[in-house]
């Protein structure tokens, strides 16, 4: 069988595997979201934070809960890092210096997961367990109750209450991440991932002599960071670790935990919305982009275009032998179309319009099938925002989903979609004015720009990946980075629960013949359109500079 | 006022508490409970797929290592011609923090397809596998090298090869132990794994479990 057969039949697998979920998990997280039922444990952490799980909240209150939880967990993170040296069970590892206990802090807080530290030299066990991975579940659970709230705001009618901030974050703690975290974990432990607290490893070698190792909680660690759309790795080569990534099969099974929440939610929504159908035609959307892309990767890897590339006879380098370059390009786009930026091939050894995508894939907002929660709640803003497009062309006033989209709305919408762009570009140019952050780069020309450009993009994506040639660990990264996680992540956050306050207090607007059916194929066409377009003009200078630069000499 | 700061108050404890109980049970008791489970029912994966030679652990199975000659001077060790040779590794270091260790820190060059460092890494390492495995009667052609063992893994620690840079390797191997061909092809037939199931992942071979089988042979 060939190389690129294989590659194909491994994405038709994971489409089938990821069809056989979808409805069971999409009805299931309905339920978990709208049941009026509380486990035996939930209750006993609801007495413990002191709230009411069934008391409605209006969108401030809802959002305050947000920003003051993850605030509790930048502290909290950081505090860990500053103490490490002193904290029993982390191997006589060292306190992380102030900048990068903020950046790391920032990151795993905003679901990132952007590293500038080398996990397996820096990390002890506690700060990994107790910390990094405890963010993984929990940023996930907030970004899912973000998205449940602003499907709330389109699903009732003259409230203004989206629901429980602390019921929907510790439901989707309990009830969804766990349990999917407990088999995934299981079964990549069986197929070679490491679990121990052994600390330490030193085993002999074949040639005498000893190798050096840590071991960890890599696998309960690996399951939650694919699940999670996290993707900070325990180790520095990140899920190209043999220990977190065995074989192809493990490749395959993190890509469809990846993948498995964000298309489901869409099943979600629908159910919640009380029409299948909507939910549908964004699954269709984010499907659409996400086979593209995939298709696209495959060709150009495959291809392996470049001077270095071309004179290996493939595009093998950053990559693994058990992967190859089917797997390692299915992984490459779901991870850059998520927010996850978990790696098992090293992007900044792309072909120049593979790094390209992976670039692209995160410019897109991350919506196809995006985060876990933002990857619904993106997409749902480029629907209104689509919308609106077509109101526009045909001079009605806009609705989505029974709901005017009226002037507070589309300015909600527009800032939703400004933030981010303008995050990367201004930090980006700032970057390559001052004299000393290029320093930082490992290559130099298009490339070494694409590495800055990267960074940012990532960073207020919440993506987390990287052209990591570039040393990223500098005051200078640390801060700006750390500053582009959270603006990234929290200010659309405000953006999205105003939106969805601002929904839930109107009456529906009955469906008329006039009415812009976004069920239809039709509307999924024009949301692929919107979101290419939109995003195409703001990035295409920038891009131009970079890998297309690149790619084009190749 | 008073009312409003209080409030706030109240809810800082809450986001705090709620991070506690969450961190209790996201980050204690579940990577407990996956160890105790993992433990139990896949200790030797757990403990990182240790292989024993002669009694002796001669490392993971999953850990790539070097197969070099001991250090007489030179700045780069120069390969054990008599054992299979993994992929290069340009990207793999040793710990630069806490450096009361020792340990393997797995990475990628992260050099660009353009890089002209890059480049003559791969040039280099392409005439260096032609010549090492050109033994008489057997040329090398630089058609035949595989991209795999011309270029870094993205880990650094890459276990595998490719099928075809083991079988380039087997005239060399062959002939640095005196062994027939016809054997040491034998072996890397039997170490060549195929996709899991038929089409996932690419067919590999393990160097360490081959250069352990090849000792085998040696010895026996």
């Amino acid at each position: 069988m060939s190389p690129v057969l294989a590659g194909v039949l491994q994405l038709l697998a994971l489409m089938a595997a990821l069809a056989l979920a979808y409805r069971p998990l999409g009805d299931y997280m309905a339920r978990v979201y709208s049941s009026p039922r509380h486990l035996r444990v939930e209750k006993w952490i609801y007495k413990g934070i002191g709230a009411h799980p069934d008391t409605g909240m209006r969108w401030p209150a809802y959002l305050r809960g947000v920003l003051v939880f993850s605030a509790a967990g930048v502290l909290f993170l950081y505090l860990l890092q500053r103490l490490q040296g002193s904290l029993p069970g982390s191997l006589g590892f060292a306190s992380i210096d102030p900048d990068q206990a903020f950046n790391t802090a920032a990151s795993f807080v905003s679901n990132t997961n952007w590293q500038s530290y080398a996990g397996e030299q820096a990390m002890g066990h506690v700060v990994q367990t107790g910390g990094l991975a405890v963010q993984n579940f929990v940023s996930a659970a907030v970004g899912m109750a973000v998205a449940v709230a602003l499907v709330r705001g389109f699903a009732r009618s003259r409230t203004g209450e989206l629901g429980n901030f602390w019921a929907d974050l510790v439901r989707g703690t309990v009830r969804i991440l766990l349990p999917i975290s407990v088999i995934g974990a299981i079964i990549l432990v069986a197929c070679g991932a490491i679990q121990n607290f052994a600390g330490i490893h030193e085993v002999g070698q074949f040639l005498g002599g000893q190798q050096q190792w840590q071991g960890g909680a890599y696998a309960s660690q690996e399951v939650i960071k694919e699940l999670g759309t996290n993707g900070g790795g325990l180790a520095n080569a990140n899920s190209a670790h043999p220990f977190e990534n065995p074989n192809g099969f493990t490749n395959l099974f993190e890509v469809f935990l990846i993948l498995l929440i964000p298309f489901a939610m869409t099943r979600t929504f629908g159910r919640m919305v009380g029409s299948l159908k909507q939910g549908y035609a964004l699954l269709g959307t984010m499907a659409v982009i996400w086979v593209g892309f995939t298709a696209l990767m495959m060709w150009t890897e495959f291809h392996h275009g470049g001077p270095a590339l071309q004179a290996a006879g493939g595009a093998m380098e950053g990559k693994e032998t058990r992967f190859g370059i089917g797997g390692s390009s299915i992984f490459a786009v779901a991870t850059t179309l998520t927010s996850t930026g978990a790696v098992d091939a090293f992007h900044s050894s792309l072909t120049g319009f593979g790094g390209g995508l992976t670039l692209l894939g995160m410019q897109l907002g991350e919506i196809a099938p995006g985060g876990v929660g933002s990857g619904l709640y993106g997409m749902l803003i480029m629907a209104i925002i689509a919308v609106f497009l077509a109101g526009l062309m045909v001079g009605r006033t806009p609705e989505y989903l029974g709901k005017k989209i009226g002037t507070r709305q589309i300015k909600l919408a527009a800032c939703y979609i400004l933030i981010t762009p303008a995050l990367v570009l201004c930090f980006t140019a700032a970057a390559m004015a001052l004299p000393t952050p290029p320093h930082s780069m490992a290559n130099s020309g298009a490339h070494g720009f694409s590495e800055i450009l990267y960074a940012y993009t990532s960073g207020a994506n919440n993506n987390g990946s990287a052209f990591a040639g570039l040393n990223a660990d500098t005051p200078w990264f640390n801060t700006t980075i750390g500053l582009a996680m959270l603006l990234g992540r929290f200010l659309p956050m405000i953006f999205v629960l105003a939106l969805a306050g601002s929904l839930a207090e109107q009456a529906p607007t009955p469906v008329t013949a006039g009415t812009l059916r976004t069920e239809k194929p039709l509307f999924t066409g024009l949301l692929v359109g919107s979101i290419l377009i939109i995003t195409g003009l703001t990035y295409f200078p920038a891009l131009a500079l970079g890998p297309l630069a690149e790619g084009l000499a190749s | 006022m008073n009312n409003s700061v209080l409030h706030t108050a109240r809810l800082v404890g809450a986001g705090l508490r709620a991070l506690l109980l969450l961190t209790v049970v996201c980050g204690v008791l579940y990577p407990l409970a996956v160890t105790g489970i993992a433990q139990s029912l896949f200790p030797h994966q757990a403990n990182g797929s240790e292989i024993e030679a002669d009694g002796k652990v001669v490392g993971s199975e999953l850990i790539g290592q070097r197969y070099d000659l001991p250090l007489k001077g030179e700045q780069t060790p120069r390969p054990d011609l008599k054992w299979f040779q993994p992929r290069p590794a340009n990207g793999l270091g040793t710990n630069t923090v806490n450096t009361q260790y020792r340990l393997l820190v797995s990475g990628a060059t992260n050099r660009s397809a353009d890089s002209p460092e890059l480049l003559t890494w791969v040039e280099d390492a392409k005439a260096a596998v032609i010549k090492d495995n050109s033994v008489p009667g057997y040329r090398v052609r630089p058609s035949q090298v595989p991209a795999d063992a011309v270029t870094s893994s993205g880990s650094g620690l890459d276990p595998d090869i490719s099928p075809q840079y083991a079988r380039l390797q087997i005239h060399r191997v062959a002939e640095r132990n005196h062994l027939p061909v016809a054997q040491v092809a034998e072996l890397v037939k039997k170490h060549t794994e195929g996709r899991v199931a038929g089409f996932m992942g690419e067919p590999r071979v393990n160097v360490l479990q081959l250069n352990v089988g090849l000792r085998a042979l040696t010895e026996g």
